[in-house]
Order: C-alpha cells, then sequence, then structure tokens
C-alpha cells in the first residue's frame, strides 16, 4: 500500500458539476425502466447458482426444507410492520408443495419430484427477488434530494445568520457542516470509466443518507445500495431509501436461497454498470471501532461480476467494464445511537445471540429532533474519499489502470485467467475477495480521520485503564464516579503525547486528520471536550469546576475511545500509579 | 510432455533437486544468475553437485523464461530472495503461479532490537510485496536434498491459500517416488521450515558435544514446543507444526549429519567460531540468520524461547557450548503447559 498521504487542503464550497447532466443517462433509471427484465434475470442467474449448489433432488429438497423452516421460525418470532401481509400464507402453501414433493420423491417419481421441487424453488426465488428490488423513481429522487439539500441549508443559515430573512440567505451550505475530503477528482474521473462499488464505514443509521447526499454533492449519479429492511419499517426513512435507489436487505433471512438471490441481484446491478454502494461491515459498528473485519458475501458479487464482464467482452468483443472500488471514511464526533450500540457490543461480547433491533431511530421525531440539534448547534461530520482500487486491492489511476508498486499497469483480466484462458474458480475468487477485504480495511486506517473529539476520548480512557490494570473491562465500566477524575495536568501531557504520535502516523501517511487537532493543544483538548458526544443526556466527558477531566458516562466514553484502537497509540500513554495516599483521599 | 514447461530459480543444491524432479513431469527451465555457473551447467550436465536431469536447460534469460512458464519455483537463499522477486517482478503475471522452497525470513529494514512480526517477512510476503503475483504457495517437508538427489523415497508438502496453486504443485511434482501432500496454511507451513533450522544447529551442537540420543530426543521435544509457541505468535496454525513439515522436516534435520545448520552446530561446538565456519561455506546456512531474527522478535512478544536464546548466545556472543548445554538443563520443567500439551500434575 502506498505511503504517500491524501490530498489536502479541504476544497470546501467548490461545486461539481453533474458527470451524467441527463437524468436518462442515469444507469439507476435505465434499471428502474427494465425493471421487469432486470428481474427475470436476477432470478434466472439465482437458480443456476442454486441447482449448481443443489445438484440432485435430494439436497434440493433439504435446501427448501432449511428454507421453510427459518421462514416460518422467523414469521412466528419476529415480525415486522413492512413484511408482506401474504407471508404466513404463502409459506404454508410451500409447505403443502414440499410436503408433496416429498411423498412423490419418495415413491421414485423422481423426474416429477425435481420438476416440483424446481418450480417451488423459482416461486420462492421470484418472491424474494420481487422483495428486494428497489422502487427508484427519478421524480421521488428529484423531491428526496432537494429535501435534503435545500431544507438542511435553510435551517442551516436560520441558525447563524441572524436577523429576518436569514431563512433565505445562502451565505452558509451544507458543505460548511459536512467537509468532503480525499480522491474526489480522482472518484468523478473513474464513475465515468466503470463501476464504482463505494464502501463506507458504518457508525450509525445516518450514514446513508448522507452518504446518498455526498454522492449528490460531487455530481454522481445515483448508486444503488443495501438498506437494512428494518429501515423501511420507519416512515422517514423508507422514503428516503426508496427514492435514493435503495433495495432491501432482510438480515433476518439467513437462508441459502435468500442470499443467493440478494447476490445475484447485486452482482448483476454492477453488471449493468450500476454505481453500487454498501456497507461492508455489514451492521453498524457496535463497540465504535473502525471495522477490522468485512462481511465478503456483497464484496464477492463484485469479483463474480467482473469475471462475467470480461466472459462477456471475449463473446461480443466489446471492452469489459472494469470495477472500482472506493473506500470511504465517515467522522462524527457525535454518534446518535452510541449508548445503545455500546452496550449491545458489551452484552455480546463472546456470545452472539440473535437480537432485535431497537434503536433510537424507531421515531421520526427523535430524527428530526436531532437534525435540528445537529444544526442548529454544529457538530462537523467528515467524508474521506479513499483512492480507487480494483478488486484486487491495487490502486487505479485517474484512467482506470491497475497499477502495482512499482506503478507499472497491471491486466486485471489475468487474474481471472489459467495461462491465457478466463477461468472460472470460485475459490481462488473467494480468496481474492478476501484480500480486497484486507485492503479496504488498510485503506480505512489510512485515510481516517482523527478528530479532537477522538483523541481526548482516547486519552481519558486510556489512563483510566492504566490507573487500573487489574480491573477487566466489565469491572472498569462499573468504577464509581469519584474515580473518574483525572488532573488537567496530566491528562494534558498525555494528550499532547499521543497527538504527537498521530502526528507521525500522518507523517508516515499511516492516517488522516483535520486542521483543527495541530491547534495550541488547550483549545484541541477544549473543542474535544465540547464536542466528544455532545448530545447524549449523559456526556462521556467534561470539564469540573477545578478544571479537571470528569467522565460522567464511561461506557459511552469507551464507544468514543474505541475509534482510535488499531494505530497502537495505547503505548504512548503513560498516568502515574495511583498512589495510596492520592486514593485514601 | 503433457505440461507446459515450468521454471527454477536458482541452482542451488535444493534448486538442482527440485529442478530434477519436475523434469520427471515438464520440461524444466532452470535460471542461474551468473552466466559462468549456466555455461558450465550446460557443459558438464552438472549443477551444485548433481547431476541434471535431461529434461532441464539451464539459462541466464529471466524475462525469456517467466515468459515461458506459467509456474515459477524461487529457490535461492533467503539473503537474496528479495532482490531475486525484485528482479522478477516486471516480468510475472497476474496468472503466474509462484511456489518457493525457502526457508529463511526477511528482514527489510536493520532495523533495533526488538523486532516486530511486522518487520519480518516469510517468502511468500516477500513475493506479495515486491511483485503483483497473488497465486504464492510454498514447499516445505523433509526433503534433504542429497537423498533426494540420489532418488529415495520422499514426501513434501505444497502450501497456498489457493487450491489451484496447490493441485498445480502435485500435478507438478508427483511421481512414483515422490508423494506431495496440500496444505492451506501458508504461513504455518512456512513457520515450520523456517523455525526448524534453529533447533538443526542446536542438534549439531549435542553431536558436536559427542552427547547421544537422549540428549537429542530431549531438543526435539522441547525444540518442537519452542517452534510452535513462536509460530503461534507469528501467525501459524499449530497443526502445520505436528505434520510432514513441522516435525517430519525436524526429524530429518535434526538427525543428518549433511545439513548445513547441523554442520554449523557441530562445528560450534568443536569449539570454531561463527566466522570461521562462514568463511569456507558455499551456501550460507539459514539456520544462522533465522536464529538472530527470531531471538529478537521472541524479546518483542514476550516469549521464552529457552534454545533460540541460548543458541543466540553461542552464535553471536561466544558462549561456550558445554555452557550454554548446562544452562539449557537448569530449564524449570513444565514449559509448555500453556500449550494444553502437558498437564500440571498436583503434588
Amino acid at each position: 500500500m502506498s505511503t504517500e498521504s491524501i490530498q489536502h487542503p479541504v476544497l470546501k464550497n467548490r461545486s461539481y458539476k453533474p458527470i451524467l447532466p441527463k437524468r436518462k443517462e442515469w444507469p439507476v433509471v435505465k434499471l428502474s425502466r427494465q425493471r421487469k427484465e432486470f428481474i427475470d434475470t436476477v432470478v434466472k442467474n439465482s437458480i443456476t447458482k442454486l441447482l449448481e449448489l443443489a445438484p440432485n433432488t435430494d439436497t434440493l429438497i433439504e435446501e427448501l426444507e432449511a428454507t421453510l423452516y427459518k421462514e416460518k421460525y422467523r414469521i412466528r418470532e419476529n415480525p415486522w410492520a413492512v413484511d408482506p401481509d401474504d407471508d404466513r400464507a404463502f409459506w404454508s402453501s410451500a409447505k403443502k408443495t414440499l410436503l408433496e414433493i416429498s411423498s412423490l420423491q419418495a415413491d421414485h417419481h423422481h423426474e416429477e419430484a425435481q420438476r416440483k421441487a424446481e418450480t417451488l424453488l423459482e416461486e420462492i426465488v421470484d418472491r424474494y427477488a420481487n422483495e428486494i428490488a428497489s422502487n427508484f423513481r427519478p421524480s421521488y429522487y428529484r423531491f428526496a434530494r432537494s429535501v435534503v439539500t435545500f431544507g438542511f441549508a435553510r435551517l442551516l443559515n436560520a441558525s447563524r445568520v441572524k436577523g429576518f430573512g436569514s431563512l433565505f440567505s445562502n451565505q452558509y451550505s451544507l458543505r460548511d457542516k459536512i467537509r468532503i475530503t480525499g480522491e474526489i477528482d480522482h472518484l468523478r474521473s473513474l464513475a465515468q470509466r466503470g463501476t464504482i462499488v463505494m464502501v463506507p464505514t458504518h457508525f450509525s443509521n445516518l450514514d446513508s443518507i448522507l452518504i446518498g447526499w455526498v454522492i449528490h454533492e460531487l455530481g454522481l449519479p445515483p448508486f444503488i445500495y443495501g438498506a437494512g429492511l428494518n429501515l423501511f419499517n420507519i416512515g422517514i426513512f423508507a422514503y428516503f431509501m426508496n427514492s435514493l435507489g435503495a433495495y432491501k436487505v432482510d438480515r433476518r433471512k439467513k437462508n441459502n436461497i435468500y442470499i443467493e438471490t440478494l447476490k445475484s441481484y447485486s452482482s448483476l446491478a454492477m453488471q449493468w454498470g450500476i454505481h453500487s454502494l454498501f456497507f461492508p461491515g455489514g451492521t453498524r459498528s457496535r463497540s465504535g471501532r473502525i471495522e477490522d473485519k468485512l462481511k465478503l458475501g456483497l464484496l464477492g458479487t463484485a469479483m463474480e461480476a467482473q469475471r462475467t464482464n470480461y466472459l462477456r467482452s471475449q463473446q461480443t468483443g466489446e471492452t469489459a467494464e472494469k470495477i472500482f472500488v472506493f473506500p470511504v471514511v465517515l467522522n462524527y464526533h457525535f454518534v446518535l445511537e452510541a449508548p445503545s450500540l455500546i452496550r449491545d457490543h458489551l452484552q455480546r461480547e463472546g456470545q452472539e445471540r440473535y437480537y432485535i433491533e431497537n434503536d433510537e431511530y424507531s421515531q421520526s421525531s427523535k430524527i428530526i429532533s436531532f437534525l435540528l440539534k445537529f444544526f442548529l448547534k454544529g457538530s462537523d461530520i467528515s467524508v474521506s474519499i479513499g483512492r480507487g482500487m480494483d478488486l484486487l486491492g491495487n490502486y487505479v489511476d485517474d484512467e482506470g489502470h491497475s497499477l502495482d508498486k512499482q506503478g507499472r499497469h497491471i491486466s486485471m483480466r489475468e487474474y481471472f485467467c489459467t495461462g491465457e484462458q478466463l477461468t472460472r474458480d470460485e475459490q481462488r475468487e473467494n480468496e481474492y475477495t478476501r484480500m480486497l477485504g484486507e485492503s479496504i480495511l488498510q485503506e480505512y486506517y489510512r485515510i481516517n480521520q482523527v478528530f479532537s473529539s477522538h483523541l481526548v476520548a482516547f486519552v481519558a480512557f486510556q489512563i483510566i485503564r492504566k490507573q487500573h490494570r487489574s480491573l477487566d473491562l466489565f469491572n472498569l465500566l462499573r468504577l464509581p464516579e469519584e474515580d473518574l477524575i483525572i488532573p488537567y495536568k496530566l491528562f494534558r501531557k498525555n494528550c499532547e503525547r499521543v497527538r504527537q504520535a498521530v502526528f507521525n502516523l500522518y507523517q508516515q501517511g499511516k492516517l488522516d486528520m483535520p486542521d483543527h487537532l495541530t491547534d495550541p493543544i488547550d483549545d484541541v483538548i477544549t473543542h474535544g471536550i465540547d464536542n466528544v458526544g455532545m448530545y447524549h443526556a449523559k456526556r462521556p466527558l467534561l470539564k469540573n469546576r477545578e478544571d479537571n477531566i470528569i467522565i460522567p458516562d464511561i461506557t459511552v466514553l469507551y464507544y468514543y475511545h474505541n475509534r482510535l484502537e488499531g494505530y497502537d497509540l495505547h503505548t504512548f500513554v503513560h498516568p502515574k500509579k495511583k498512589k495510596l495516599i492520592d486514593i485514601a483521599e | 510432455m503433457q505440461n507446459s514447461p515450468v521454471a527454477v530459480i536458482g541452482a542451488g543444491s535444493f534448486g538442482t533437486v527440485v529442478a530434477n524432479l519436475l523434469a520427471e513431469n515438464s520440461d524444466v527451465l532452470l535460471y542461474a544468475r551468473r552466466p559462468e555457473v549456466v555455461e558450465q551447467i550446460i557443459r558438464e550436465q552438472r549443477s551444485a553437485g548433481y547431476a541434471v536431469h535431461p529434461h532441464v536447460r539451464a539459462t541466464n534469460d529471466l524475462a525469456a523464461t517467466v515468459a515461458q512458464c506459467q509456474v515459477v519455483f524461487p529457490i535461492v537463499a533467503s539473503s537474496g530472495f528479495r532482490e531475486t522477486m525484485r528482479s522478477l517482478s516486471p516480468y510475472l503475471r497476474p496468472y503466474h503461479i509462484v511456489i518457493h522452497g525457502t526457508k529463511g525470513l526477511d528482514v527489510s529494514e536493520k532495523v533495533a532490537n526488538p523486532l516486530t512480526r511486522e518487520q519480518v517477512k516469510t517468502m511468500s510476503e516477500v513475493i506479495r510485496e515486491e511483485t503483483i503475483a497473488v497465486r504464492v504457495g510454498c514447499l516445505a517437508g523433509p526433503n534433504l536434498a542429497h537423498e533426494l538427489g540420489e532418488g529415495q523415497p520422499a514426501a513434501t508438502v505444497v502450501a497456498s491459500r489457493f487450491e489451484e496453486v496447490v493441485q498445480t504443485g502435485q500435478r507438478l511434482l508427483r511421481n512414483n517416488l515422490f508423494q506431495v501432500y496440500g496444505s492451506e496454511d501458508l504461513i504455518g507451513i512456512e513457520l515450520c521450515g523456517v523455525l526448524k533450522n534453529i533447533i538443526a544447529i542446536a542438534s549439531g551442537a549435542l553431536s558436536g558435544l559427542a552427547l547421544g540420543e537422549n540428549a537429542r530426543a530431549l531438543l526435539i521435544s522441547r525444540g518442537l514446543l519452542e517452534m510452535m509457541s513462536i509460530g503461534k505468535a507469528l501467525g501459524a496454525n499449530l497443526e502445520a507444526f505436528m505434520g510432514l513439515a513441522g516435525v517430519g522436516d525436524l526429524v530429518a534435520t535434526c538427525f543428518s549429519t549433511h545439513s548445513r545448520n547441523y554442520t554449523v552446530g557441530y562445528r560450534l561446538a568443536r569449539g570454531e567460531t561463527l566466522s570461521q565456519i562462514i568463511e569456507d561455506s558455499e551456501e550460507v546456512a539459514e539456520g544462522v540468520n533465522t536464529t538472530q531474527v527470531v531471538k529478537q522478535l521472541a524479546d518483542h512478544y514476550q516469549i521464552t524461547a529457552p534454545i533460540t536464546r541460548m543458541l543466540y548466545r553461542l552464535l553471536f556472543e561466544d558462549l561456550p557450548a558445554q555452557q550454554a548445554l548446562r544452562s539449557l538443563m537448569k530449564i524449570p520443567l513444565g514449559e509448555g503447559e500453556d500449550m494444553g500439551l502437558y498437564k500440571k500434575i498436583a503434588t
């Protein structure tokens, strides 16, 4: 991985012309116009794949039975408002059909059993494909987009510019709040030369709307992305998601038939040249840490799409569309869901259990009140765009050529070859996907921006942890408030040390930071404390009257601290051991 | 000949022997860096002391060699491995399969003691760093060159995360007298081959002290445990150490009086210094460098590694062999309990 650091400074308020001004040319519009053809192909591809996985009648029946069992369990245990009304009826009838098939198979009518099983499979896949498919409508998109930009901008100006007429002032735009840094022109250039797969970190439910806005702001046509079906339970989200080209991912459905259908959907969209976005971490980071492991399923669909593109180009003679991966890191001073995420993380430590989503976004009013706070009081967000890479994690240049470390061109096609011949080798591609995942993680750490709030949270938590070496994490989080006071001098010294280490890593191109981090250290600390988790009912970090640092909510502090995990920065925190006499006092 | 030609990079003794093995199934291009060596091989039909199979053709043209072959076996000393990869790099394509047979470690920068894992690379990691080849594997196992050279039966392990690499390695190397196992634990298998060289030096030292097989058995069993705890810290799965490339190679190397590492230990115990030994050996024993690197890694990861540490002092700090042995015998029992191999018996 190259060590050159990312472009600075930020190009504030620069506006980007749309790369495809005519909406008709948007790939996603093409998708919505040819929706039926698209879904039919998805169904066909999924069935081919599934029949490969279940090559005989017995295995196929087993697969159907497993799916039926899991679906009935889901309907009974975890029904959602968005579930279709005929859910129960459909699966009951599927059960009857399956019983028939089983008895046919038992009576040695194998051919009929196979035929009926395939028909049932097709019905299920068709149902899933239609459920997953997005409902992109250009007019909705335009409206939703204007709501976001116009509405937000009005609020912003109302809160910043005083006096009559402020509602119509354009002095501030969303771009003052949300800083987009990194490889913007590179991204725009490649979006015109191939298919983009954007893979952001995932901390908050706000991420998808934020990214949707960023994509528009950079003049890119809309991306499609897989959004958790649970978000469609909430009116306001459902509206935005539908209009921004979201397809639905139901994490409750863990059966192979559903998963293959979902993968086929994603893969075909990429083959159609539609820019995609997904959160490779799977769900929001529970611990607050940057993803350290990715879910590779959807990434693997990019691999399949790329291979299919090369195969098709071999047949048609047309140039194969290349797929480019863009890691993106979102940085917040404040994550609305932090308290519940971290509680969830701590509960799950060590044991994976089935859980029911329960989050602060469940009411539209709460979201609106958050947005109001966000704009009235100000809490900056940064979106860092990494450098584009091919599906093997090699960086690409502005023309889309894959580069090796010496800057020589690499033929991407040959990665899918045995000798000169294109070959399909799933194990090989799985391994490629794993390697790509590692490259994405590395890029995340490289473009991650260290905010003042992350710095103070990290240092405060590490001081407490090191002062109580003998306690495990769970006991540490139970420390009484009177033990959670850090003298300002000690805190300041350690902040300075860790910040120096951050500077060094920045010099080596191993992370990124905003300008505010270079301010005088006291200002950085004040800025950090003012911003870290600023809207939580209980703040993670505050200064008391004696100017010392106190920790009203150490669990939430732990969440924000985790953001700087993975850089080995803890070695720079050295609190003096607490003397007995101090503790006695 | 059903297979397209394969390349072996490096005409040392192991490289030559592997080239001969491959020649049973394919045409082989054997690359040597120095033109005079190539000429000599062609003239005498011998390389590194071994007769060369008729299907082996020596060459000095790296570009042409790599262009003709889809599978490349680099078998050069670890000290020159990175350099070799750099010169290979312009010719390798994404579809190339690269299976190396080098049992050493690479320290990219001369950094201060102690070393972290990030600063130490296995050979497959060097290949990945220096070239665009991704289908990378390694060859490891009890493969003493002179026995293979005589055509004695043996087996080896080809390890790679890619099934096609393992299968290709098996197809190319397997013959009636040579069995080829596969493994997906590339790093584990590489580390087996690397770490056993330390124990092999120690085994030579025991012989130099005129000790018998009880002592050697003690060394091998404690040595295996030490290899495992180091391997684990460096990212290997422990299963690898129990297989052919682990305990198999360890036993072969510790008993073979021909092995270079064994010889270094033997001569040290006889009172020679390291510089004397290095001066009059043609190929450097990998174990010397490995001992140094692993000792520094053990410092960083706080691994006890008593054999490695004692050998380090023997090699680089002129500790007399007798004294090293006496200290080793004082290691408290019970080491290895943390590996779950022995249970402490309550007394």
